[in-house]
């Protein structure tokens, strides 16, 4: 499990106008890409390579189905897998439902966590 | 040697600038009054005349990530840019360039070192919310210096409670000590409750409003004893999973003195309670 490299995703993606943009329209093929071509990249290093985290299958299912509440319980660090998602659905659910409906259905989907200590984040 | 002139706290709001800016018809009626806030609390830094504002905010995975995450970071540039590209997208903060004091953030980085506090330093700092926020509510003619300070109120394991109180010591010393003639206000933002991305999000309150209270009075009355026998971050946590930016108001209530606010006030909003406060330090009405 990498805690670390699901955020790596979730950070680089939701920072890249034209990532973000692949992330919508085809996840599936986009994880793979990433983990290709962009995962194994140091940070602010187009030419070093890291070879230190993988994704598991689950985590992988989890990116490429959008399922923030299984990336909840792994972990992944709630601001970044909050603003991502934002990107991807707060503009069609507030077309369709109002404002903020896709943040509200967010914290509804993790309703079971109320009174609960919450998965943590630490790395 | 320079002069702190005021110290302010407040949360905050990325929403603040859509909020009051978008056409009347889609504001949210709180607007108005949250707007006539933001602007009496504006008038507590202006009547003190400040040269130079030393920010104080916490990057929240804008430039700073988990590959190298520092505790306690000062900018050191003479320009910084600001607002980025998700957080357009997402609040609708503008762009911003702000200008930097090259030379204070020097002195400051080298005085905070010479008193055991082991900041990281950027030369090359873009500037997020954290920041943005209180120059669009305080200055928002953005005419006077910055001194970024970056604070880990986000990524676990943080410094404790008490580690943010002593740091305030540290940096009003360094303030203090800086050989100038400069009116100098340090300026903090953090949250009260607060809850992102879990259960708690984006209710009609914040996620634990007897803590915003609680909060609220213990900065009013500058009880960081109280403070500091009640908050950790496990307490924190219960209050809603972001609430450790509270963290930066027990920083800033410690660079005031302690002592009591000048001026408190608050809004009630969804999702979280918006407060704000300013201490004027006796010397400066002299």
């Amino acid at each position: 499990m990498s805690k670390y490299y699901v955020n790596k995703f979730l950070f680089t993606v939701d920072r890249d106008t034209h990532l973000l943009a692949r992330y919508i329209e085809s996840p599936r093929s986009f994880v793979s890409a990433w983990e290709q071509s962009i995962g194994p990249k140091l940070l602010g290093n187009d030419v070093e390579a890291s070879s230190a985290h993988a994704f598991t299958d689950e985590e992988r299912r989890a990116l490429v189905d959008h399922d923030f509440v299984s990336l909840f319980e792994m972990g992944a660090h709630f601001f970044l897998n909050l603003t991502i998602f934002i990107g991807i659905y707060d503009e069609p659910y507030a077309q369709k439902y109002g404002p903020l409906a896709f943040q509200r259905e967010f914290a509804q989907k993790l309703r079971h966590w109320r009174g609960k200590d919450y998965p943590s984040i630490a790395t | 040697m320079a002069r702190l002139v005021a110290t302010l706290a407040s949360t905050h709001h990325p929403f603040y600038f859509k909020a009051t800016t978008s056409a009347p018809e889609h504001q949210m009626p709180q607007a108005p009054e949250w707007k006539r806030k933001v602007e009496a609390y504006r008038e507590t830094l202006a009547s003190t005349a400040p040269d130079i504002l030393v920010m104080i905010g916490s990057d929240h995975f804008h430039q700073i990530f988990l590959d190298n995450y520092p505790q306690f970071l000062i900018g050191k540039a003479a320009r910084y840019d600001a607002t980025f590209y998700n957080e357009e997208r997402e609040f609708g903060i503008p762009k911003y360039a702000f200008e930097g004091d090259e030379d204070m953030s020097r002195f400051l980085h080298q005085s905070l070192l010479a008193q055991d506090f082991d900041f990281a330093f950027s030369n090359e700092l873009k500037i997020d919310h954290s920041i943005v926020c209180p120059i669009i509510t305080l200055r928002p003619q953005n005419d006077l210096p910055i001194v970024p300070i970056y604070t880990n109120i986000f990524a676990p394991p943080l410094p404790s409670p008490r580690r943010f109180f002593d740091l305030r010591r540290a940096i009003r010393k360094a303030i203090e000590d800086y050989p100038s003639d400069k009116r100098i206000a340090a300026i903090g933002t953090g949250h009260l409750s607060l809850e992102l991305g879990g259960p708690r999000q984006f209710m009609e309150t914040g996620p634990d409003p007897a803590f915003d209270q609680q909060a609220i009075e213990w900065l009013r009355t500058g009880d960081i004893e109280a403070i500091l026998a009640s908050v950790t971050h496990q307490s924190l946590e219960c209050s809603g999973n972001a609430t450790h930016g509270f963290l930066n108001f027990v920083l800033m209530l410690g660079v005031a003195g302690p002592v009591g606010a000048d001026y408190v006030d608050y809004l009630d909003l969804f999702h979280t309670m918006e407060a704000y406060f300013t201490w004027h330090p006796k010397e400066a009405a002299q």
